[in-house]
């Protein structure tokens, strides 16, 4: 499997990082070099094997179906980059 | 009064409880150390006046008797930890004066215990990274040297290691996803402690890959490991896979007898290129616990050499999926915007200059390995892998070893700025004695047995059985006694 540019933009669009054009190719080798490290893996006869869900087997407790926690708006929004009005201000999303 | 630092956890509160010292004046000791030592980058936020307020409650309590253990001692905490009001950036720019309106459960814990916080500790980004290289703080510095050459003290918990292992504080909180409380403690001579999975709450704490974080106690000695679990441990709701057992008492654990107990080395160990005083260190330490009763048995974990290769799947996938939150709308860093700039260039621009070029690597390569037409081929294959490795140590438990012994890492500390021009795998390549254990969710302790030809520190690991940390203690401090680690770095900053 090897990454080229075209999938190294891909991948760079999907995380949501900017990559300027010119790094796209340096970009593209490192993940040549890790998934060629990762590649050991399709050695391992895993026929048969059920992926691990969670490392120590147990039964998530559970609780009442009921609000425990509320009325903080000025705690989430104080470390906003930018908050307005008791909303977090993001550029307009909708033309 | 500089000695006062030096104390352990242990004989702090002996002499707490005593009345021979007060947690002021163990504090101010610990606050001018740190003053003075600027050059080793170990603390990046300090937080003095609140270390006092601190050490003034836990003095009036201990005053009054029946204080805990954690009482009126100072303590490093590592960066990842959210800390109420107080700086806490996993030493990333793109959370830049984040200052959490709430407390981590683990520093809720301890501060309820009695603990005094002097400040947050240096580590690599995010907890990505071996050697606290990819700092937004700029790199912390290991107080071991060889001659003039500056060293790493590991990472990703290397502010902590240094710190502790240059007295500026009596012991520190680690985090622990592939190696990193138990490789700098390796690094530094100090005793670095990674609990089973779900031991300690990860509640508050920046999370980075939550199948494999937990957080330990790094601490200058295996009592002090024992003291300072006690105080992190225990169910938390607010973490759903923190564990509803019992903790406890781990210092009564430490008997020292591990007479019959069963001791596993494992052959996959015996890596290629290992450097001979790496095995030389790890054939004392099997001699020397068998000389203290215990029976050495060889043993097979033939899946050992994948751990490396499906932890670089794990951890990035669920990386990419942690670290989405950062966008630039609810806390930290937010990029200037061009005009005419929608919110897709508010996040890509945004998440490009906060994150540091190895999480932006991490963050990427999580992001293919679970895009669409590659999530079984990686990701799913690696779960598959795990469950392997993790059967590995079932089967090997179940024929009756209680611990197994290996060296923490594969060479002692190597210089600052050496691996900047090495391939990432190369760097991942720290990671290869300590990465099974979070793998497979099991306790882990590193402590100090040896120096090196040119005398640093060598620690060697040991793994125990799920939820018997009091159990691994205990053979750790049978090692711990026999080794007879003393070895101080020479002050130099």
């Amino acid at each position: 499997m090897s990454i080229d540019i075209e999938t190294a933009r891909r991948v760079a669009h999907l995380a949501r990082i900017a990559v300027p054009e010119d790094e796209l190719p340096a970009l593209a080798g490192e993940f040549n070099a890790i998934l060629g490290f990762i590649e050991q893996l399709s050695e391992v006869d895993v026929e048969g094997v059920e992926p691990m869900v969670s490392v120590t087997p147990q039964r998530l407790k559970r609780r009442q179906d009921v609000v425990t926690d509320g009325g903080q708006q000025e705690a989430i929004l104080a470390n906003a980059p930018d908050a307005r009005e008791g909303f977090f201000a993001v550029p307009k999303v909708v033309e | 009064m500089s000695e006062l630092s030096k104390l352990t956890i242990a004989e702090a509160r002996d002499a707490l409880r005593k009345g021979e010292v007060t947690s002021v004046a163990l504090t101010e000791a610990c606050l001018s150390e740190i003053e003075g030592a600027e050059a080793l980058g170990a603390f990046v936020h300090h937080t003095p006046e609140l270390a006092l307020e601190q050490a003034r409650a836990a003095d009036a309590r201990i005053g009054q008797g029946d204080a805990p253990s954690m009482c009126g001692i100072p303590l490093g905490i590592k960066d990842l930890f959210c800390t109420k009001g107080v700086e806490s950036q996993a030493a990333s720019a793109i959370l830049h004066g984040f200052k959490p309106e709430y407390e981590s459960t683990v520093t809720s814990q301890l501060f309820g215990a009695g603990a005094v916080m002097l400040g947050k500790l240096n580590m690599d980004e995010f907890a990505m990274g071996s050697s606290n290289e990819t700092s937004t703080y700029g790199t912390a510095v290991n107080p071991w040297r060889d001659g003039e050459r500056q060293l790493t003290p590991g990472g990703s918990s290397g502010g902590s290691a240094s710190a502790v292992a240059a007295d500026l504080c009596l012991a520190a909180t680690g985090t622990d996803t592939g190696g990193s409380i138990r490789q700098p403690a390796a690094f530094t001579g100090i005793t670095g402690l990674k609990p089973t999975y779900g031991r300690v709450s990860r509640w508050g704490i920046i999370a980075f890959a939550s199948s494999l974080d937990q957080a330990g106690p790094m601490t200058r000695s295996v009592r002090d490991c024992a003291i300072m679990l006690e105080a992190m441990a225990g169910h938390d709701p607010k973490d759903s896979t923190s564990a509803d057992l019992a903790v406890p008492d781990f210092e009564a654990m430490l008997t020292g007898d591990i007479k019959g107990k069963v001791i596993g080395i494992p052959s996959e160990y015996r890596v290629e290129g290992m450097p001979e005083e790496i095995a030389a260190l790890w054939a004392e330490g099997t001699d020397m616990l068998k000389a203290a009763g215990a029976e050495i048995r060889d043993i097979s974990l033939p899946h050992t050499k994948y751990a490396l290769p499906t932890y670089y799947v794990i951890a990035p996938a669920e990386a990419s999926s942690n670290l989405a939150r950062y966008d630039g709308v609810r806390f930290g860093h937010r990029a200037k915007l061009a005009q005419g700039d929608g919110i897709e260039e508010m996040y890509q621009k945004t998440r490009a200059e906060g994150f540091g070029a190895e999480v932006k690597r991490r963050v990427m390569v999580g992001t293919y390995v679970l895009s669409a037409g590659y999530y079984d081929a990686y990701y799913n294959r690696a779960r598959k892998v795990r469950a392997l490795i993790k059967q590995d140590f079932e089967q090997v438990f179940a024929a009756g070893v209680d611990a197994i012994l290996t060296p923490a890492t594969p060479s002692a500390a190597f210089g600052l700025g050496e691996m900047a021009e090495a391939d990432p795998v190369q760097m991942y390549l720290n990671d290869v004695f300590t990465v099974t254990v979070n793998l497979a969710g099991l306790p882990g302790i590193a402590l100090p047995t040896g120096l090196s030809g040119n005398g640093l520190p060598l620690g060697l690991q040991l793994i125990g059985r799920p939820w018997e940390e009091g159990d691994l203690l205990n053979t750790a401090y049978a090692l711990e006694q026999a080794a007879g680690f003393v070895s101080k770095p020479a002050k130099w900053w």
